[in-house]
C-alpha cells in the first residue's frame, strides 16, 4: 500500500511531540511491511533517516516553472532530494504562481518551524501539495496535525484518494478553552473533510466529538507509543546533586500547568529540604514562572536551566530521581513515556492521554497540588516506591512500542478503502 | 456417616484516612471513621445482621441438628461495638445457643504470624480474652488471619492450647489428596489441621450467581447430593466463607438465604450431620501427617502470601511495620498498642498488590485506593507518624535489648520490691503475734491496743520500704540493695523514669 503522508516535523530538527510520533509511527507502519510511505516536510536537512520513507521537502518541490539543468538541480539540492523527482515534479505544475515569492528553482521557501506568519507558510504548504499529489501514485493521504490538513485536502480533492487525518493536538489542549476562530475552523474543516480521524488518545477523541461535532464512527484512538533509546542515551553520564531532583521537562505555556508544579514545589519544601526541582524548557510563562518561585521563597531550590535539546534532554532524566508533567490538558504526552524509559519514576496529571494506557506511574489531578507533593515525597522518602515505579515502569514502557501502533493505523487505512 | 463444618468469616479493616507527608508529626489520628461507619454498617443492613438472623433460626428450627461456627476479628467487633451494636447481640444470642463455635483469630487480622511469634500470640490471646467477655465463649481451634498456615507455626499453636488449625485445602499441598478429612501436623502431630474444601466453598460464595455457570442455577438439593456423593471414607466437607457471601456478594434476591436455611432440610435425608470445628478435631482421627513447608492461605490465585507480599511495595511497608514491633510491646502506652493493631490489618498490605487480571481485579474491588502506589505512600505516611511516635517513648539511641533489660531490672525490681513487703509483712504479723501472746501470757492490758493499731496501719504502707522499722536490719539491706542499680539507668534518660516509679 502506498501512504503519502504530510507532517511538520521530523527528527532529529524537532521542536516539540510531534515529530517524535510522526517519525515513530511512520517507521512502525513500515515495520509491519508491506507499505511505501512518502513523507513530506517542509524543510528537510539532509540528516534525516531515510530507510523506512521517501522524504520530499516541501521547499524542493516547484511550483513555477523554471528551466534549469540537471546539474544544476544536482548542485542545489542534490543532498535532499533526487534530481529526476524534481524534474517529475516541475512537469506537474498546474497553475502559474510567479506571482509568489519564489526562488531560483521556483519553489517556495519554508522555514520549518512556527514563525509568525504560519498561516501564510499553511497556505503555501498546500499549494506545493496539489504538484506532490498530481505527481505521484499513492492510495491514501494521511495528514499529521492541523497544519497540513489544508495540504490533505488539496491533495484529496486533486487525487480523489481518502483522506486520513491525525490529531496530535487540537486548539483546546493549547488554549485551555478560548480557541483562536482561524485554527479552530482549519481544525474542524481537515475533520469533516476526512474520512476518518484518528486521536492519540480517548482524552483527545472526546474533544473531537463534543468541541468538533464530528460523528464517533469517524474518529480511531491510536495511542502512541516510543522507539527503544539506544545504548549511547541510557549510558549517558551525568553528575547527579546529591539532593533528590524532580524535573518537569517541557514548553513553560499555559497548557503543560507549571504553575501547579510551582506550588507543589514549595509545599513538599516546607517540610523536606533534601530536594531540588528542575523546570526545564522555555515558554511564555517562564518569567513568571521565575517571579512565582521567588514569591513563594523556594528559588533556592527551583531551577530554570533553560531550552534542552538532544542528548540534554536524557542527561537532565538520567539527573532526575522524579519526573513530573502536570498537564492541564495534554492530548498524548510521550515525554513521561522517555522518562520511563531512562527508568525515572513519573507523576503525571489524570488530564493526560498516556494516562489512559500508563499503570506504573502516579496519577493526580492537575490541580491537586497536595496529592503532587505528597507523590513527590513518597517517591523521594520511600525506596521501594521509587524502585517499584522504576523497574515495572521500564518493564511496562518496553512493551509500548510503535509497530503495535502502526498496525492499528494500516487497519485503519484497510478499512477506510474497504479493504477489510 | 458424613459431616458439613460451617464457619462464616467476619472481618473489616480500619481504613485509613487521606492522610500526606505534611500530616507526619501533627496528625495523630490516622482513621476515616466516616468510611468506616458507612461500609460497615451499610453491609451489616444488608449481609451481616439477616445472615446471623437465618442462623439463628436454623439452630433453633433443627432443634441443635444444625450447628456452625463464626470467626470474627478483633477490628470487626470493635467496629461493631462501635457503630451496629445490635449486631452483638446478635452474635451473643447465636453464642448463648451453644450451637454456633467462636474460632480463635489474630485480633487484628494481622501477618503476625509470619514474622514475629510474640506478637502473634499477644493477638490470639487478647482476641480470645475479648471472646471470653463478650460471648462468654472459648476457643479451642483457630482459624489464622487468612487460613495462613505452615509447619512452623504448628508447635506454637500446640503450646498456645489450641487442640486444632484451620487452613486452605491448597491444591499445591495436597496434590491428590482430599480436603475431606483431618489431617495431622508434621511438625506437632497433636495438632490437628482442618481443610478448606475450596471447589464446593467456592460453589457457594463466588458462583452461585454466575449465569454463566454450567450449573447455575444452584440448588441446596443438588448442592447436598454433590455432598453425599463424595466417597464413603471422607468424612467432613468444611464450607467456609465470608459471612458477607450472604446478602453480600451474593444479593439477598438471588435467593442465598433461602438456599442456605434450606440446607438442613437435605443433609437429614441424606443423613448428612452438620458438626463445629472442634467437633471435627475430636470426632474425627488423622488420617495422615501433612507437611506445609510454605505459608498457604485461601487468597488469590497461587494461594500463598503473595497477595499481601507480592512486590516491593508490600515488602517494605511490612518490614518497616515489624521493625517496631519490640519496642511497641516495650511501650505501654495505650493508643500507641491500638494503633499499631490497626495498621498490622493485612488489608493495608492487599490494597498495595500490583498483580493483574483476575486478582488484580478482586484486589481494587476491595480498596478503598485508587492504586497500589496511592495505597502505599498513604500507608507509608501513617507509619512514618507512627515510628516518630514510637521513638518519642523511648530514645532511638538505646539497642531493644539493652532497653528490654533495664525495663526487666525494673520489673524485677518492683517484684522483688513486692516479695519483700510481704514478707515484711508477714514478719510483723508473727511479730505482733508473739507479742500479742506475749501480751496474753503477762495480763498487762495497756499494751495490747497500741499493737493492734500498729498492725491496722501495715497493710496500708505497702509499698513504702521505708515502714520497715521494726523487723531489723536483715530484710532492709536486701530491699535496698537491688533497688539502687533501679535508679541508675532511669536518672540518665528521661524516659523510663516515671515507669520505674510506677512500677
Amino acid at each position: 500500500m502506498k501512504a503519502l503522508m504530510f507532517g511538520w516535523e521530523f527528527p532529529p530538527h524537532i521542536l516539540g511531540g510531534l515529530g517524535t510520533a510522526s517519525y515513530g509511527l511512520t517507521k512502525g507502519m513500515w515495520e509491519c511491511g508491506d507499505m511505501d510511505i512518502t513523507f513530506v516536510i517542509p524543510k528537510p536537512w539532509g540528516d534525516e533517516d531515510r530507510s523506512f520513507a521517501h522524504i520530499i521537502g516541501a521547499s524542493q518541490v516547484p511550483v513555477c516553472w523554471r528551466d534549469v539543468n540537471y546539474d544544476y538541480v544536482e548542485s542545489r539540492i542534490g543532498k535532499v532530494m533526487n534530481p529526476e523527482l524534481y524534474f517529475k515534479l516541475r512537469d506537474h505544475i498546474y497553475a502559474d504562481f510567479n506571482y509568489m515569492r519564489t526562488n531560483d528553482l521556483g519553489c517556495i521557501e519554508f522555514s520549518g518551524r512556527y514563525p509568525d506568519n504560519l498561516l501564510e507558510e499553511i497556505n503555501n504548504y498546500s499549494i506545493m501539495a496539489g504538484v506532490v499529489a498530481r505527481t505521484l501514485d499513492f492510495d491514501i493521504i494521511h495528514s499529521h496535525d492541523w497544519l497540513t490538513y489544508p495540504a490533505g485536502i488539496h491533495a484529496k480533492q486533486v487525487s480523489g484518494k481518502p483522506l486520513v487525518i491525525h490529531v496530535h493536538a487540537t486548539d483546546y489542549d493549547r488554549s485551555r478553552g478560548n480557541v483562536n476562530p482561524t485554527v479552530f475552523s482549519i481544525e474542524r474543516d481537515g475533520m469533516l473533510n476526512a474520512d476518518h480521524i484518528i486521536t492519540v488518545s480517548n482524552l483527545t477523541r472526546q474533544t473531537v466529538i463534543e468541541k468538533y461535532g464530528i460523528d464517533p464512527n469517524k474518529v480511531t484512538t491510536v495511542h502512541n507509543a516510543v522507539v527503544p533509546l539506544s545504548e549511547e542515551l541510557l549510558n549517558v553520564e551525568v553528575r547527579k546533586p546529591k539532593e533528590k531532583v524532580v524535573t518537569f521537562l517541557g514548553r513553560i505555556t499555559m497548557q503543560k500547568g507549571p504553575e501547579y508544579f510551582v506550588e507543589a514545589a514549595a509545599k513538599v519544601l516546607k517540610n523536606n529540604h533534601n530536594v531540588r526541582f528542575v523546570m526545564a524548557g522555555s515558554g511564555d510563562m517562564m518569567d513568571k514562572m521565575i517571579s512565582l518561585a521567588a514569591e513563594r521563597g523556594i528559588s533556592d531550590r527551583f531551577h530554570f536551566p533553560g531550552f534542552q535539546k538532544g542528548k540534554q534532554v536524557y542527561e537532565m532524566l538520567k539527573a532526575s530521581d522524579v519526573y513530573i508533567m502536570p498537564s492541564v490538558s495534554e492530548p498524548f504526552g510521550i515525554s513521561p513515556l522517555e522518562a520511563m524509559q531512562m527508568g525515572v519514576p513519573s507523576i503525571i496529571s489524570k488530564q493526560s492521554g498516556c494516562a489512559e494506557i500508563l499503570n506504573n506511574v502516579i496519577k493526580t489531578d492537575y490541580w491537586d497540588i497536595d496529592a503532587m507533593a505528597d507523590a513527590i515525597n513518597s517517591i523521594c522518602s520511600y525506596p521501594a516506591m521509587y524502585e517499584t515505579l522504576r523497574e515495572d515502569g521500564l518493564a511496562e514502557v518496553a512493551q509500548i512500542t510503535w509497530d503495535k501502533a502502526g498496525k492499528k493505523v494500516i487497519d485503519i487505512y484497510n478499512k477506510v478503502l474497504g479493504k477489510a | 456417616m458424613k459431616a458439613i463444618c460451617f464457619n462464616f468469616e467476619i472481618h473489616q479493616p480500619m481504613r485509613l484516612k487521606r492522610y500526606t507527608f505534611f500530616d507526619i508529626g501533627n496528625d495523630h489520628y490516622y482513621y476515616d471513621d466516616f468510611l468506616n461507619e458507612d461500609i460497615i454498617s451499610r453491609i451489616a443492613e444488608r449481609s451481616y445482621i439477616p445472615a446471623a438472623k437465618t442462623l439463628l433460626k436454623m439452630i433453633q428450627d433443627n432443634k441443635g441438628k444444625f450447628r456452625c461456627s463464626i470467626s470474627i476479628t478483633g477490628t470487626a467487633i470493635e467496629q461493631f461495638e462501635q457503630y451496629v451494636p445490635e449486631f452483638i447481640d446478635l452474635l451473643r444470642e447465636l453464642a448463648a445457643t451453644g450451637k454456633c463455635e467462636f474460632t480463635a483469630m489474630p485480633y487484628a487480622n494481622s501477618l503476625a504470624a509470619l514474622t514475629d511469634p510474640d506478637e502473634w500470640q499477644a493477638q490470639i490471646q487478647v482476641h480470645a480474652e475479648k471472646l471470653k467477655a463478650l460471648f462468654n465463649v472459648t476457643p479451642k481451634v483457630l482459624r489464622n488471619t487468612e487460613l495462613i498456615y505452615c509447619d512452623e507455626l504448628a508447635p506454637q499453636i500446640l503450646a498456645m492450647g489450641y487442640k486444632g488449625v484451620m487452613t486452605e485445602g491448597a491444591k499445591h499441598i495436597l496434590g491428590w489428596k482430599s480436603p475431606n478429612y483431618v489431617y495431622s501436623a508434621a511438625s506437632a502431630p497433636k495438632l490437628k489441621i482442618m481443610l478448606r474444601n475450596s471447589k464446593l466453598s467456592e460453589d457457594i460464595a463466588a458462583r452461585f450467581n454466575d449465569h454463566s455457570w454450567p450449573e447455575f442455577p444452584l440448588t441446596a438439593d443438588k448442592y447436598i447430593d454433590w455432598i453425599a456423593q463424595t466417597p464413603e471414607e471422607e468424612q467432613v466437607v468444611n464450607l467456609w466463607m465470608n459471612l458477607e457471601t450472604f446478602g453480600g456478594m451474593q444479593p439477598a434476591e438471588t435467593g442465598i438465604f433461602q438456599f442456605l436455611e434450606a440446607l438442613p432440610r437435605f443433609a437429614q435425608e441424606k443423613g448428612i450431620e452438620f458438626w463445629t470445628p472442634s467437633e471435627v478435631c475430636s470426632k474425627i482421627k488423622p488420617i495422615d501427617s501433612l507437611v506445609v513447608m510454605h505459608p498457604i492461605s485461601c487468597i488469590d490465585e497461587a494461594r500463598d502470601t503473595s497477595a499481601w507480599l507480592g512486590n516491593k511495595l508490600q515488602n517494605e511497608a511490612f518490614n518497616k511495620l515489624y521493625s517496631v514491633a519490640e519496642r511497641v510491646r516495650i511501650c505501654d502506652d495505650r493508643r500507641l498498642k491500638q494503633d499499631y493493631w490497626y495498621l498490622q490489618g493485612a488489608d493495608n498490605l492487599y490494597y498495595m498488590s500490583t498483580k493483574h487480571f483476575a486478582d488484580g481485579a478482586a484486589h481494587s474491588m476491595f480498596s478503598p485506593y485508587e492504586t497500589p502506589f496511592q495505597a502505599f505512600t498513604n500507608y507509608m505516611n501513617v507509619l512514618s507518624d507512627f515510628i516518630v511516635r514510637v521513638e518519642e517513648q523511648y530514645p532511638s539511641t538505646i539497642e531493644n535489648e539493652e532497653l528490654n533489660a533495664l525495663l526487666t531490672t525494673i520489673r524485677n525490681q518492683g517484684r522483688e520490691i513486692e516479695t519483700l513487703n510481704k514478707e515484711v509483712e508477714s514478719m510483723r504479723r508473727s511479730e505482733e503475734q508473739y507479742n500479742i501472746e506475749h501480751a496474753l501470757r503477762e495480763p498487762k492490758k495497756e499494751e495490747a491496743p497500741k499493737e493492734e493499731a500498729k498492725a491496722e496501719k501495715a497493710p496500708k504502707a505497702e509499698d513504702a520500704p521505708k515502714e520497715k522499722k521494726k523487723p531489723g536490719p536483715k530484710p532492709k539491706a536486701k530491699a535496698e540493695a537491688p533497688a539502687e542499680p533501679a535508679e541508675k539507668p532511669a536518672r540518665k534518660k528521661p524516659g523510663p523514669k516515671p515507669k520505674a516509679k510506677v512500677e
